[in-house]
């Protein structure tokens, strides 16, 4: 029973976490590896992005759960996705028509442009507490009316466990016990389905393939007549839903908050990064890498050792890497490491 | 013969000038600053115990007491310390009511109050540090520091034969100074923190810190957080992986809102929350709405008891000068000696100056300890039915 209890303890605090932090890193990622692709810079306000859709949802689900619509075990956020992600691609494609379209035709350096998005950042970020604060007012369920955008928004609904730590105990005899939250399994599933539609998307529709072709040779694009406008906008409505998604996802698994966002940027960052920017399968694998750097090497082994190791072997110590406190330096150092030995990331793509 | 009883006229004039003198009280408190809010109810509670002293007209032969205030700015020492400065060499205060935060009180003592050997008595500056801060037995406080509470948790944990815990405390003075008080409190008694690791307030998972936790194991994990911050996301992410059932919660963690948002999930958990159940404070209540001001503020009962302490301490050494009146703050305070509660100011004048003792009990259950410092009295509770039910003071 020992190497099993070992595998259930390394389940429940690092596989099962790890996996559905790494799908949400890697929707984050996929956004912030088309844009650079696509209109070639770093988007900063992916976060703030990020942040806006699902405070869009939000504000959905709390009109729907109003209306007494629930989806019965799943969160009632699901069905408000879409009109989440409708508000967004407007927001997204009118920041494009007021500030980015001016750069664009100026064909300006792409550094300009993420400092541009750096500024529509901070208007992003301060947007995104007006809409929470004021639409909770009319919308939220009493008791998170007078939100100030700072809180801890729930808005999570549905069942909460498919099996919780205790149940699993009494069902296998175990000692250690495996939750599994129907969030980190609607997590996995929903970034299963992105990813896979994304990827057809890209590789067997026409409008898909005119976007690799505009990413490859904007030039040789434009001559053989795709519309570079109508890529842009494609583009942007791709990535609000891939960014209302990843929001989404992450506030229902772990909880929303206007600012954790704005700190999300620098995994996804890295996680796009290490797959390599302008490759979607390396935005993926990039964001897997970083998540599971991260849990890994700020867990501490002292338990899963003490199972495995004979009598008397248990060790004293945590077997901890690296504090918690650090975390965010794991996706730092990674990042590092990829700039300086290979540039163009895992996966071959751009080099930065 | 003339000029002799010009002289004796003068000495006599002076004597009695030396028993009924107008003993003037620094009232030091941050009137601007991010306290601003509360410390008028803390004037208010001084100068109460003031004025219930000049009623009963009986302290050093009939002696007057007179309020000066001035403002500590909570956060600006250099202003706290020149503002201090002119209290006692153009006020020529007697002895000093403050300050109230801990940074502006430790900058007066050692730049102001130590120099010029003036008592000072904060009843607000909770700061472990100035429990061994240089002072010449000068200072006092009537809040307990906020070491005292890691000792009192350290005890309940041990009652309830509770040896192995996990700690983990927000990353910040307050937090670390908790941490690290009741980690050497528990070890002195005979347990083991199994680990002791910080978490930041404000992120959205913390499965990482309590994957961290649950490794290192334990038989209840003591939480020395915020309860709308960092603390209910470790709660929550700890009951969701199931590595911790029971959790032990000090005074930053009390709150509806944890309530709120886990429910009966909480059951057995337990923690301390500053409170007293002593008649006191009740009393004190009552006299200051009578007086015009909310005794339910904070720190509102122990600026009273704070003014008190001092003049009764004045009462005891039969004089108001600092240096001799120090050594009289302890046994006013403590036992023996008849108990002394608000609105009994003038009972305990008339005790004092007819050589007995009292124990000076107050607003807040004064009980002075180790280096002059309030031992505090907490409010111990447990979660029942997901709700909070009250076991006990301690």
């Amino acid at each position: 029973m020992e190497p099993l209890n070992a595998l259930v303890a390394f389940s429940n605090y690092v596989l099962i976490p790890g996996a559905s932090y790494g799908a949400q890193l890697a929707l984050g990622a996929l956004g912030v590896t088309l844009i650079y692709g696509i209109l070639r810079f770093s988007n900063f306000a992916h976060g703030d992005t990020m942040a806006f859709g699902t405070v869009a949802t939000i504000l959905f689900t709390w009109l729907f759960q109003g209306w007494g619509l629930h989806l019965g075990p799943l969160p009632t956020a699901l069905l408000a996705l879409p009109f989440g992600i409708a508000t967004t691609a407007v927001l997204l494609l009118g920041t494009d028509r007021v500030v980015y379209r001016f750069y664009r035709r100026r064909k300006a350096a792409p550094v300009i442009l993420v400092i541009v998005s750096v500024g529509v950042m901070f208007v992003m970020n301060g947007l995104v507490r007006v809409v929470l604060s004021v639409g909770a007012v009319f919308l939220a369920p009493e008791g998170q009316q007078d939100t100030r955008g700072t809180d801890d928004v729930n808005f999570a609904d549905g069942a909460r466990f498919i099996i919780n730590a205790r149940q699993f105990k009494d069902m296998t005899g175990l000692d250690e016990g495996l939750a599994i939250r129907a969030t980190t399994a609607i997590t996995l599933v929903a970034a299963g389905i992105a990813v896979g539609v994304l990827f057809w998307f890209l590789n067997r529709t026409r409008t898909g393939k005119s976007m690799r072709a505009f990413s490859d040779n904007e030039d040789l694009a434009l001559l053989s007549g795709i519309n570079p406008e109508r890529v842009v906008m494609v583009t942007w409505l791709i990535v609000a839903a891939l960014a209302t998604t990843a929001g989404v996802l992450y506030g229902l698994d772990k909880s929303f908050r206007a600012f954790t966002y704005f700190q999300l940027l620098l995994p996804i960052f890295a996680a796009a990064i290490v797959g390599g920017l302008g490759s979607p399968l390396g935005a993926v694998a990039g964001g897997f890498v970083i998540a599971f750097s991260e849990v890994t090497v700020t867990y501490a082994f002292k338990k899963v050792l003490g199972y495995l190791a004979p009598g008397g072997w248990e060790p004293d110590g945590l077997v901890q890497l690296m504090s918690t406190d650090y975390k965010f330096a794991v996706s730092f150092a990674i990042l590092i490491v990829v700039l300086l030995f290979r540039p163009t990331g895992l996966f071959r793509g751009k080099s930065v | 013969m003339k000029k002799l009883l010009l002289a004796s006229a003068i000495a006599a004039v002076a004597s009695t000038g030396a028993f009924a003198e107008d003993i003037k009280i620094g009232v030091i408190l941050g009137f601007t600053g991010p306290l601003e809010t509360i410390t008028p109810g803390m004037r208010d509670g001084a100068e109460l115990a003031i004025k219930e002293v000049n009623d009963a007209g009986t302290l050093l032969g009939g002696s007057t007491v007179e309020s000066v205030r001035a403002d500590s700015t909570c956060i600006d020492s250099g202003a706290a310390t020149a503002a201090a400065e002119r209290l006692i060499t153009s006020d020529k205060v007697a002895a000093i009511m403050g300050a109230d935060c801990s940074g502006v009180t430790g900058a007066i003592l050692a730049n102001v109050a130590v120099p010029n050997g003036i008592v000072m008595i904060s009843p607000s500056a909770t700061s472990p540090g100035l429990s061994d801060a240089e002072d010449n037995g000068l200072f006092f406080r009537t809040s307990p520091s906020d070491a005292r509470q890691g000792v009192v948790l350290a005890n309940m944990l041990m009652e309830r034969d509770m040896k192995s815990v996990a700690l983990t405390y927000t990353n910040n003075d307050y937090g670390k100074g908790l941490a690290d008080s009741f980690q050497s409190a528990f070890e002195e008694a005979g347990g083991t923190v199994t680990i002791s690791a910080a978490h930041e307030d404000g992120k959205a998972d913390y499965s990482a810190e309590v994957g961290a936790l649950a490794s290192a194991g334990g038989d209840v994990l003591v939480v020395a957080g915020y309860v709308d911050q960092g603390g209910k996301g470790v709660i929550q992410a700890a009951l969701d992986a199931g590595a911790f059932d029971t959790f032990v919660l000090p005074d930053g963690m009390y709150g509806d809102s944890l309530i709120e948002a886990i429910g009966s999930d909480l059951n057995g958990t337990f923690g301390l929350v500053p409170g007293s159940d002593s008649a006191g404070g009740e009393t004190f209540r009552e006299m200051a709405k009578e007086a015009g001001f909310d005794g339910t503020s904070s720190y509102t009962g122990e600026s009273y008891d704070a003014a008190a302490l001092m003049l009764l301490a004045m009462a005891a050494a039969g004089s108001s000068d600092s240096n001799v009146f120090k050594d009289k703050v302890m046994d006013v305070a403590n036992a023996p000696g008849e108990k002394i509660n608000p609105g009994e100011l003038a009972k305990a004048i008339e005790i004092l100056q007819s050589g007995g003792e009292v124990d000076y009990v107050g607003a807040t259950a004064v009980e002075l300890i180790g280096p002059g410092e309030s031992a505090g009295t907490f409010r111990e509770y447990e979660v029942k039915d997901g709700d909070f039910a009250t076991i006990g003071f301690r």
